[in-house]
């Protein structure tokens, strides 16, 4: 570490990024609670006319957070870490800097582009995967550049050895680029509309019924391993250490999680297909790979526990170790609960119900959404050259987001299973003992507890956003950059 | 091996993805061939049925409602007959959904009528008492695209062989055939509605959204 001090890091791109993973953020945190309390109380559907329903907001919010907030948190952090783990500055490229800041502009552009044409209806339905393509085609040229900005960076550097958060970052890179494109071959109707009119932003996809579904949730599932865990274990490896100023517990736990969850997480898509039409043994597939996967998800996170060995006493003196260390108690309950639901006779009553989203939000509000919030945190005093702003708004806003995340869950796991047993219920005479509609309105009370849970981590977030904001304007300068603990008021 | 790799980005990298698309090359390409074949006697959507499933993707129907009913008796008994893949050849995209916030969709055609989805649309709550479904009264006045539609089946025939044009399918012909066909099947429809403005707009020339959605709706089976 010793050549720190004559290497200047730049951190243009990394504000810019940091600003959108604020902006973002915000925005599509908001449109989730929004959704979460139409379901409560449905009136509040119709209050924008056909721009206000569930149905058309409900991408809106996907795609906002995971490709809004957590993409360009992964972003500001992959230039802030990139940078100082390959010891390269961005300032010694100019062709480098320019297009990492290339890579901002055309990112942003199309989230923008994303939010106007999913809230006007344009959407190709499949999950995670609702632009359509023209964004699609914008999509592919700003990954093109976080991969040319990456290898460059990579090829610039002063240490021989490519350290362990950038190799999850190059697989989330690299993975992507496959998923992402072929998942979205899709083909523009427009050139065989003869003379009639029609629509330039439509298309339909490359594969049919039971090879789509097989395809989209070969993509799907990683989306999730892409973006919403293998860089965020990037993020862990690299600030966790930093942070707390203890060496990583074990590099062979590193490598052995690292190769393992590379070579099993793709099996495991086929988890969300348990019961369709896709042939049995890739079901079964699926179900196994997932159960296996709790090894490699494991490794990572106790190798990151362990991290903090002898260094506990660390828990109660900083809030920012808090949110890294629940963040990976986090990973690890929903690397559990994700096994388990994937295991064919708990998903026959899980599948379709509101435990799904309450599996996938432990994961994004606990592990995702505290680990790129304690990322920043850390990067701030960094970049801005400040102190951050409030160590006692921080310590509230983690136990006020604790607290949203833990009724989030808890709702969405009595709501699925009380769904899932109803729906197979029958009477002594061997007649379905429910209508539909008797398990919607006993979902009322769970749907608004789960509202206020959201409601309490988005008010957590609008928390960290005025700090950023006054860390960033108004903290204490400091003279010299923190070697680890960040110094807060 | 693994710190000499480290040291390498390149080969890290290659080994990497040869390690990740390994799993996906084994799942997807076996099945491609034999998942695609239609069960007989299945039909291609006719244009108003396309333009009505453009409008169930448009406002995302596919989030709350699934068409993918599964092998047990508490959900044959509750939606009918399980699904079976050849019944899905030429759904492009797919529309199993993930989530049921409301009931699967795979055959209501069976179990509801044109009358019941018009009311339905307008006010979910005035037919399903506690329904959290929203309102659709924009699909009353929006026009469906026919167009598009057309363009749809058009790609279908063209580049992915759907068997339309051929005896006993759905005939597209030529643009000028094909609305006037798509305003045929509408016309029918609209004589089993009884809002007065959608059957105005018809005899008009103009598809609503909501006839075009419900032409779709009754042809799931």
């Amino acid at each position: 570490m010793q050549s720190n001090a004559q290497l200047e890091y730049d951190y243009s791109v990394v504000k810019l990024f940091t600003f959108a993973t604020i902006l973002f953020g915000i925005i599509g945190m908001t449109i989730g609670v929004i959704i979460a309390f139409q379901l409560a109380f449905p009136e509040l559907s119709n209050l924008a006319g056909e721009y206000g329903t569930f149905s058309r907001l409900r991408p809106l919010h996907t795609n906002g957070v995971a490709f809004g907030f957590t993409l360009s948190g992964i972003f500001a952090t992959w230039y802030y870490v990139g940078q100082r783990t390959l010891k390269m500055s961005l300032k010694e490229s100019k062709f480098l800097m320019r297009v990492a800041k290339l890579h901002f502009w055309l990112y942003f552009i199309t989230i923008l582009l994303a939010v106007v044409t999913l809230i006007s209806g344009y959407t190709t339905s499949k999950e995670y995967a609702e632009l359509e393509w023209p964004l699609d085609l914008l999509v592919v040229v700003w990954w093109v550049l976080w991969g040319v900005a990456m290898f460059g960076m990579i090829g610039m550097r002063r240490e021989r050895a490519i350290y362990v958060s950038i190799w999850y970052y190059m697989s989330s890179f690299l993975a992507i680029a496959m998923l992402y494109i072929f998942n979205n071959m899709e083909v523009p109707t427009i050139f065989w509309s003869g003379d009639a009119p029609s629509s330039i932003m439509h298309s339909i996809s490359m594969y049919s019924g039971t090879n789509d579904a097989l395809v989209q949730w070969w993509y799907g599932h990683n989306a999730v391993a892409f973006v919403f865990t293998t860089p965020i274990i990037g993020i862990i490896y690299y600030f966790l250490p930093k942070e707390s100023g203890q060496p990583v517990f074990s590099y062979k736990l590193s490598v052995l999680a690292f190769w393992g969850l590379m070579f099993v997480y793709l099996w495991a898509g086929g988890h969300h297909l348990l019961y369709s039409t896709v042939p049995d043994w890739m079901q079964t597939m699926g179900s196994a790979m997932s159960v296996v996967l709790i090894l490699p998800s494991w490794g990572s996170a106790i190798n990151m526990l362990l991290t903090m060995k002898g260094e506990w006493q660390q828990l109660q003196t900083s809030p920012l170790i808090k949110f890294m260390i629940l963040a990976s108690t986090f990973y690890m309950l929903s690397t559990i609960e994700g096994p388990i639901q994937a295991i064919k006779s708990v998903n026959a009553i899980a599948h379709f119900t509101d435990w799904i989203p309450g599996h996938v939000h432990d994961g994004t509000l606990g592990w995702v959404g505290f680990m790129i919030i304690a990322g920043l945190y850390h990067m701030a005093p960094r970049m801005y050259k400040r102190e951050i702003y409030s160590k006692k708004l921080m310590d509230t806003q983690f136990w006020l987001q604790t607290t949203g995340i833990v009724l989030y869950f808890t709702s969405m796991w009595i709501a699925g299973i009380t769904q899932g047993m109803m729906w197979r219920a029958y009477d002594d005479y061997g007649s379905l003992l429910y209508s539909f509609i008797d398990t919607v309105e006993v979902l009322h009370p769970y749907y608004t507890l789960r509202g206020i849970g959201g409601l309490f981590y988005l008010t957590g977030f609008f928390m960290f956003a005025f700090n950023m904001y006054k860390t960033a304007t108004s903290g204490r300068v400091l003279d010299k950059e923190p070697a680890n603990a960040s110094p807060m008021a | 091996m693994f710190h000499w790799l480290e040291q390498r980005p390149f080969f890290f990298a290659v080994m990497l993805f040869l390690t990740v698309a390994f799993a996906g090359f084994i799942e997807i390409i076996p099945d491609f061939a034999k998942a695609s074949q239609p069960v007989v006697g299945k039909k291609p959507s006719t244009i108003l049925q396309l333009a009505g499933r453009q409008v169930y993707i448009k406002d995302s129907c596919n989030a709350c409602h699934s068409q993918l009913i599964r092998p047990f008796k508490a959900e044959t008994d509750r939606y009918g007959m399980y699904s079976l893949s050849g019944e899905y050849a030429y759904d492009r995209p797919f529309l199993w959904g993930s989530k049921r916030t409301g009931p699967d969709l795979h055959r209501v055609g069976n179990y509801r009528t044109t009358e019941w989805h018009e009311n339905h649309m307008m006010d979910p709550a005035a037919v399903v008492p506690g329904s959290i479904m929203p309102k659709y009264p924009h699909m009353f006045t929006n026009l469906a695209d026919i167009a598009t539609a057309y363009a749809n089946a058009s790609t279908q025939k063209a580049v992915f062989g759907t068997p339309y044009d051929q005896k006993g399918m759905p005939k597209l012909g030529t643009w000028k055939e094909a609305k006037a066909q798509a305003l045929a099947d509408a016309k029918k429809i609209a004589s089993e509605m009884k809002n007065q403005q959608v059957k105005d707009m018809v005899a008009a020339g103009k598809v609503p959204e909501i006839v075009a959605l419900i032409a779709y709706l009754n042809s799931l089976k």
